[in-house]
């Protein structure tokens, strides 16, 4: 386990995204039966790198990850809460958003990255509030801007203190020059139904709108003076955790949480080793090999008993293999700018995985089985918004099948080798419990040309493993080559794929990784990577006259007005 | 409301012709009375009071005295007139004719000081609603009525701009001043100090000493701006703010006085001797001082702000008396000020000057209260000669017990009053020495007692060195006091 104290780097990313709550610095937890207060409240001198002060309780990188993780352990180590009052910890401020001086210092692909990391963390809200039956409440208690307020957008609803001074605010534009864009825009249009024409106005009014108009246009659900508000969000918390233990309780099992162990992996030189997940790095080919492994025996639990027995030992496969993958993909993404290709690997006994899901699957409702599954989709939907190129390469030993052969159908393409050891495997996973952002399956998006393969290709999953042969003709293999070309075609694949412009790749495989319609979460990711993060490297953001650059400076931007 | 209504609105923006004002304070109007008899001073609404009238901007308009009640005071507009091709006196429109409309670039920005600096004038009224039962003279009590009547018309003088060019959301601003109440804890005022009881007269005088005088930067600030109808506003209003000055630094003035005759008459330096013969110690008046002088710094804003230097780039608020600088641009110089730093350490910083303009601001107020604390000091060296020596008043450093900015106390920031840094529980420890304490209070509150006959005046306070606009003394100020 690698120290997380601060680096003498100035980049602000982290060695490690592991967090728990005894170690945070800026969130809170406090339990209250079925409700838990998080509170924000932002230590200003301990950002992740020197270089600026987190005000206001602005965030970085560092305060991201531990609303992350304390959203993650609040679904799975406090199934009894069904209300998570968002709130500060801190006297009249709520939150002011991502920390404008960390941005300015920041690289382009590191904001991409962060912006990326803190929408996904939205989604996870959202996804709780949506399929976990625990509601998110913002108790917004002072101001409330740019990030603060799509932190808040996040939440099922939002409580604004009424004090006549109060505002919720999304003042990107008229400030900075840059998009409220993680997220922001998209939300207040597409989320909280926001008329598009009051959006405008209110996204160019670097003051915010408060008091009775701010529910008037729907910015937020309800507002209380001072006097109440305590009173008001706890009424409000404990309605609607009552409501949602009505609308999505648990099948009968243990209702105890189960507490998320470390994954503490082993860094030696250019490799990562977890219990199920390996990296291999090879930097000179700006490659990478990420392998994962299907469980051993004994994981297809016949009850919700087993299940949170396993879980409680941190043996359940699922759910340990499935947090490897996202702690690696994370360092993958922070950690590795210059590796452009992984490819995917699996290894183990395809029976073993299918058996393994199977199983969970039927427990889909009882909380526990339904958190592993919504976290293995979460997981898997972090991928898809990986930008690097992702080959999954199927040969003997691999074990494509069930939950694992979503790598393969995430893949930007799949080599296989045409042998008669090679197999494939299909399962009830791969039906529609791990969709991708935009609501489709994986198998639907390979099949988007032929929608009635789907079917077919289930069907005959359902009676045994296919042959690299019977997936080629199903469209399961971009390239199907003999042992006596296998090595070479993947060998002149990879050295291509990595001669092509970064960018490129970027922006050609997030367009064409989500065939057929959108929904709002892919507008968001396609939003913030291309439109957010050009206007941050416009010169009327960050040149040296630009509005970012100037912010907080003695001279006034200066713009070049041409529109593009 | 009857056109009649307007024409008795003294003004010099042609209101009688103005449809869109007289639209927006129709329904203003009533409103700010209803708010004048709620949150006005208590009881006294229908006393008839010697009061000063604006009438007209001319120069034997401006100052017209009468008895009148308050309710039905004539509160009035008024706009310096205009000087015809002003340019913008600094920023980067500098030299650009001046804003004659609201720049729609500019809009919410103006629309937000607007709104700050007006909220203050309704909050001083509601804070000093209750001193009229504890006046120490009939003098007194005038003065803090002719205070009270012209804080609401520089609440007028501003709900005027916002109605004349602030469109639909200015007449929502102007409403929300009469909804927010000083010290409310749902509806607070916008700024700090104006959520401050003012308890005591000596609270009041140094109010008016202190806090009024903040208000007179603010306002010498705007008058430079760029949006011409603000600045002639604000000029305007500085005449009336001159007033209110001279309440605070007479008031404390005279309860210094009276403290130092105490002194002589019990023949003893020792503050209890003082307290025992019903007068405020001097070191009373010093803990009162640094309290409202700490407060009203606190109301410039923050020593390094980016808010401030976009108001100076922008050309909406300028510096004290802009005219008097060479240069206007305000760019490429530096102001060093000391910046706490890690380890408690203060260490001298250059600053951008824009971003320092608050501070530049607050360079001028410091010298001008510190003129004012001079004078108190040489009526002490009047009164007790020799004896006197070891009794000074002073301001405090600037970093003592302030509430915002880069000596903030909520950034952990603990300052004596000579500006040393000390611990937070130094500064606790020191507290009851250097603040007003509960017994500071429990004391001013037995020696307020109301003082109602003509010419008579209370023990803590020396009488008035002459009567307002001529009168006597012993002129009765108010009349028809609530029985």
């Amino acid at each position: 386990m690698e120290n997380a104290a601060k680096t003498e780097s100035t980049h602000p990313v982290p060695p490690s995204f592991e967090t728990a709550p005894d170690r945070y610095r800026h969130f809170r937890i406090e339990l209250d039966g079925d409700v838990a207060r998080l509170l924000m409240s932002v230590r200003e001198d301990e950002p992740l790198c020197p270089g600026y002060v987190l005000k206001l309780n602005s965030y970085d990188l560092g305060v991201d990850i531990e609303l992350c993780d304390a959203v993650q352990r609040l679904r799975f180590e406090h199934p009894e809460v069904r209300t998570v009052v968002v709130t500060s910890g801190r006297d009249r401020i709520f939150c002011a958003g991502a920390n404008i001086h960390m941005l300015a210092q920041s690289t382009h692909g590191f904001k991409v990255n962060f912006c990326k990391f803190t929408n996904e963390t939205r989604l996870a809200i959202e996804d709780a509030c949506r399929h976990s039956g625990q509601k998110y409440l913002a108790a917004v208690s002072g101001p409330c801007a740019g990030g603060g307020y799509e932190l808040a957008m996040a939440c099922d609803e939002i409580i604004l203190i009424d004090d006549g001074s109060s505002t919720v605010a999304l003042p990107e534009v008229p400030l900075l020059g840059v998009l409220p864009g993680t997220g922001g825009l998209t939300r207040l249009v597409d989320k909280r139904k926001v008329r598009r024409d009051r959006a405008d106005v209110f996204s160019t009014l670097a003051e915010g709108i408060r008091g009775k108009r701010s529910v008037e246009w729907r910015l937020v659900d309800q507002i209380a003076p001072r006097s109440r508000f305590a009173q008001v969000v706890h009424t409000r918390a404990h309605q609607l955790a009552t409501e949602a233990k009505a609308a999505l309780p648990s099948a009968p099992g243990p209702q105890t949480g189960v507490v998320l162990e470390p994954l503490s992996p082993t860094v030696d030189g250019d490799t990562i080793s977890y219990r199920f997940v390996h990296l291999k790095l090879d930097r000179t080919h700006r490659t990478a090999h990420l392998t994962m492994n299907g469980p051993g025996p004994g994981q297809a639990v016949g009850s919700a008993e087993a299940l949170h027995q396993l879980a409680s030992r941190g043996e359940l496969w699922a759910l340990r293999a499935f947090r490897e993958l996202d702690d690696v993909l994370c360092r993958l993404r922070f950690h590795e700018p210059l590796i452009g290709l992984v490819i995917l690997q699996t290894r183990g006994d395809r029976a073993e995985v299918l058996a393994a899901d199977a199983a969970l699957y039927a427990q889909r409702e009882y909380w526990l089985g339904r958190e592993v599954l919504l976290n293995m989709a979460r997981v898997l939907r972090r991928l898809d918004m990986t930008a690097k190129s992702f080959f999954a390469v199927v040969e003997g030993e691999s074990c494509f099948a069930g939950s694992l052969l979503e790598l393969l159908l995430a893949a930007d393409r799949s080599y296989v080798l045409e042998s008669p050891e090679v197999k494939l495997a299909t399962g009830t996973l791969n039906a529609g419990a791990l969709l991708c952002g935009n609501g489709q399956t994986r198998l639907g998006l390979r099949c988007h040309d032929q929608p009635a393969r789907v079917d077919e290709i289930l069907r005959r999953g359902e009676a045994g493993p296919l042959s690299a042969e019977d997936a080629d003709k199903l469209g399961l293999c971009t390239v199907l080559a003999d042992d006596l070309d296998f090595a070479d075609t993947l060998r002149l694949a990879v050295e291509e794929r990595v001669s092509l412009s970064p960018d490129a790749l970027t922006g050609m495989e997030q367009n064409l990784r989500f065939p057929g319609p959108d929904l709002s979460e892919g507008k968001v990711f396609g939003r913030l990577s291309a439109w957010q993060n050009w206007i941050f490297i416009r010169e009327n953001a960050t040149g040296p006259q630009g509005a970012l650059t100037s912010y907080g400076r003695p001279e006034r931007p200066s713009f070049d007005w041409r529109r593009t | 409301m009857t056109v009649e209504l307007f024409e008795k609105i003294p003004n010099n923006v042609n209101l009688s012709a103005d449809k869109r004002l007289q639209r927006a304070l129709e329904q203003w109007l009533p409103n700010y009375i209803s708010w004048w008899k709620e949150m006005g001073p208590d009881q006294f609404q229908e006393s008839d009071v010697y009061l000063r009238t604006a009438v007209s901007v001319e120069s034997d308009g401006w100052a017209h005295f009468d008895y009148v009640k308050m309710p039905e005071y004539r509160w009035g507009i008024f706009l310096e007139p205009q000087v015809p091709g002003r340019t913008i006196g600094f920023g980067d429109h500098y030299g650009q004719p001046a804003w004659q409309e609201v720049p729609g670039e500019y809009r919410n920005t103006l629309r937000r000081i607007i709104v700050t600096q007006g909220d203050t004038e309704p909050a001083s009224v509601e804070q000093q609603r209750m001193l009229g039962h504890t006046a120490p003279s009939l003098y007194d009590l005038r003065n803090l009525f002719q205070v009270n009547v012209e804080e609401g018309r520089h609440l007028w003088a501003m709900v005027y701009l916002l109605h004349s060019y602030f469109g639909k959301d200015g007449r929502e601003e102007a409403e929300a001043m009469l909804e927010r109440r000083s010290g409310d804890r749902d509806k607070p005022r916008i700024l700090g100090a104006f959520n401050e009881p003012v308890k005591s007269w000596l609270d009041f005088y140094m109010f008016t000493m202190f806090t009024d005088r903040d208000g007179k930067f603010q306002l010498c600030a705007l008058s430079e701006s760029g949006f011409d109808p603000l600045s002639r506003t604000c000029k305007f209003m500085l005449t009336e703010e001159a007033h209110h000055m001279f309440v605070g630094e007479t008031g404390v003035d005279r309860v210094v006085q009276r403290a130092c005759e105490l002194m002589k008459e019990t023949g003893s330096n020792d503050p209890q001797a003082i307290v025992k013969a019903g007068g405020i110690p001097l070191d009373m008046v010093q803990r009162h001082l640094h309290l409202w002088f700490s407060l009203s710094e606190d109301l410039f804003g923050g020593e390094i702000s980016s808010n401030a230097a976009e108001f100076f780039a922008a050309g909406l608020k300028g510096r004290y008396k802009e005219d008097g600088y060479s240069e206007h641009t305000g760019l490429n110089q530096f102001y060093e000020m000391p910046v706490p730093s890690e380890g408690g350490k203060i260490v001298m910083t250059q600053v951008p000057l824009r971003n320092a303009m608050n501070e530049v601001l607050r360079d001028g107020y410091v010298a001008d209260c510190q003129r004012a604390v001079d004078k108190w000091n040489r009526t002490i060296e009047r009164q007790l000669g020799e004896r006197g020596a070891d009794f000074k008043l002073a301001l405090p450093s600037r970093r003592f017990h302030r509430q915002i900015g880069i000596y903030g106390m909520n950034a952990g920031n603990y300052f004596d009053p000579s500006g040393q840094p000390i611990s937070a529980g130094e500064f606790e420890s020191q507290r009851s020495k250097w603040l007003p304490t509960d017994s500071d209070r429990e004391y001013l509150k037995q020696i307020m007692r109301p003082v109602t006959e003509p010419g008579k005046i209370a023990g803590w306070i020396a009488p008035p060195a002459r009567g307002i606009n001529g009168q006597q003394i012993e002129f009765e100020y108010v009349r028809h006091l609530p029985a």
